[in-house]
């Protein structure tokens, strides 16, 4: 398996699986406005899984495209983070778990529009757009919460509390990541956590909220190790796929 | 204000009305003029709300990236659809957090389409050609209702709901040119999507408590029964095009017209569906209060933010 393949099905699989977590909220949402955002969202993460693996087909030359990558692959085969792929909870959850991976996403893709491969140059120049909006979006809701209500800052504080074990491994530099690094095709991580960390620590400041004192991680995500809940959205994503095999839609 | 002076401003109010001048939100009106419009832009902005349930319910489901991201994007519309006719209704006076409660309460109605349940992919297919067909008949004369903000609303509404009614339609060719199951599952659809759109239309003529009154003020520009029937003159050939049944056995073509005749419509189940016992009704309202409590805490933290924001900067 290239390199090349199997970090840009990381990055499609982050978005693929925080959109369709996104896409669960249409309808429900706790006000009209959010509704709309969220599935604004949740539409722009579709669009940069299928820019994304569309071109992690190409790479992988086998004949697959996005929609194969993102539908008939085992559970195993995706590599996204745990993260994304953790349920919604209730709003400050779903908000804190977006600004976390946006604040990540963001100096990724501000560094990634100078990778040496210029198909995830580009794909990044855009998705960087979309991106700034979404974390705006993000931080601004994490400061609404935290320096809110009490219930809405005890709610965000939980839900940092929940989610914190996850990030660490937004920033693991395992084999392929110091390859593609080395190669000139991803971004160093270390520079992007310490973007991370600046922005997390201002909202949290401005927000009131702060980070847990245990300091347990997990990780696995990005070899196809994944929590429980993984196997239940590919079980809806995949459920026509599956269903009714080798049909034109 | 004595009589004669209202008198006047009744006149006055009509002959704008009848000239084509557009009503707009500081104008004069007669009350029952703005209750009607409240009631009518009020049920329409539910229906869009409600009607993102039945579409949002295939949204994970969806069979392929391209068409996942344009339900999102269908869905997404409506609810922009639900804000600005929210905000025309507002213009008249008529709160959005109380409209909704009355929605909750089962106070106010919304299209008892979206009270039949989206049971396979091709549903998505025949949402978008016979519903958002549906409501485009309806809503194309609306652009030209005397209310202004109501009728630009409507301009911008109806562009878009003529883009989801090409992509309903597209679904359905698609299907009904696939694989025999593929085929199946769309005639399906239209088998249970027809009647209910035809209701879409609302009761006869003969039946339609509001119609004269609000052709009057030119709310309304056509009958119930003339939308519906431009509707099936339309939807029929589109059918036989792709090669789908419509599934009325009394179905006949009229010659001298040039019009569909359709069968007889189960009005006893319109009326049921209205009253509350249709297949969805209470699972659609019950989603939308959920949505409304577990949201409280949010609403309220966001108020609760920019009180303390106004404060500190005044300070």
């Amino acid at each position: 398996m290239s390199s090349l393949f199997e970090y840009t099905l990381r990055l499609g699989d982050d978005s693929l699986i925080l959109g369709h977590r996104l896409s669960e909220w249409c309808g429900h949402g706790p006000v009209l406005e959010e509704d709309i955002a969220m599935t604004n969202i949740a539409l722009d993460l579709v669009g940069q899984a299928t820019s994304l693996l569309n071109y992690a087909g190409e790479v992988e030359g086998k004949e697959r495209d996005g929609d194969s990558l993102a539908f008939l692959r085992f559970d195993r085969e995706y590599k996204n983070l745990l993260l994304v792929e953790q349920p919604n909870g209730d709003f400050a959850i779903t908000m804190v778990r977006q600004f976390l991976f946006d604040a990540y996403r963001k100096p990724l893709f501000e560094r990634m529009q100078n990778s040496k491969d210029t198909m995830l140059a580009s794909i990044a120049e855009k998705s960087l757009k979309e991106t700034r909006y979404h974390l705006k979006h993000s931080s601004e809701w994490v400061i609404r919460m935290g320096d809110g209500t009490e219930e809405s800052n005890r709610r965000a504080q939980e839900a940092v509390n929940t989610l914190w074990r996850y990030t660490s491994e937004l920033f693991i530099i395992d084999e392929l990541e110091s390859k593609m690094a080395d190669q000139g095709i991803s971004p160093n991580l270390m520079e992007i956590e310490d973007d991370w960390k600046k922005t997390v620590d201002a909202v949290f400041k401005e927000a009131t909220l702060t980070i847990p004192k245990n300091n347990w991680k997990q990780s696995g995500g990005r070899n196809g190790m994944h929590s429980e809940h993984l196997g239940y959205i590919l079980t809806e994503l995949q459920y026509m796929q599956r269903a009714y095999p080798n049909m034109k839609w | 204000m004595n009589e004669l002076s209202i008198d006047k401003l009744k006149s006055r109010f009509q002959e704008k009305i009848d000239n084509d001048i557009k009503i707009e939100p500081n104008d004069w009106m007669p009350d029952d003029y703005r209750q009607t419009l409240i009631r009518q832009i009020s049920q329409h902005a539910h229906s869009e709300i409600v009607g993102m349930l039945p579409e949002g319910n295939w949204i994970t489901r969806a069979p392929n990236l391209r068409r996942k991201a344009v339900l999102l994007a269908k869905v997404q519309d409506e609810a922009g659809h639900g804000l600005y006719l929210y905000s025309a209704a507002e213009t008249l006076g008529a709160d959005r957090e109380e409209t909704i409660d009355d929605l909750h309460t089962g106070k106010a109605k919304y299209s008892s389409i979206f009270n039949y349940p989206t049971l396979t992919w091709a549903d998505m297919g025949a949402i978008g050609w016979l519903v958002d067909g549906a409501a485009i008949m309806n809503q194309v004369p609306l652009c030209r209702c005397s209310y202004g903000p109501y009728a630009r609303a409507m301009v911008r509404v109806c562009k878009e709901e003529s883009f989801h009614q090409r992509q309903g339609f597209e679904i359905m060719s698609t299907l009904a040119n696939g694989s025999p199951e593929q085929k199946a599952m769309a005639q399906d659809a239209l088998n249970r999507f027809w009647w209910p759109a035809l209701m879409m239309f609302g009761p006869n003529d003969a039946e339609s408590k509001h119609t004269e009154q609000s052709m009057r003020w030119k709310i309304k520009r056509n009958t119930n029964d003339e939308l519906r029937q431009q509707f099936i003159d339309v939807t029929v050939p589109q059918a036989a095009m792709i090669g789908l049944t419509i599934p009325d056995k009394d179905m006949q073509f009229n010659e001298d017209t040039g019009n569909y005749i359709h069968g007889p419509i189960n009005w006893d189940e319109f009326w049921e569906v209205v009253k509350g016992n249709g297949p969805c009704n209470k699972d659609r309202i019950d989603v939308r209060r959920r949505a409304k409590e577990n949201g409280e805490w949010v609403r309220e933290a966001a108020n609760a933010y920019a009180e303390k924001r106004a404060r500190r900067k005044s300070a």
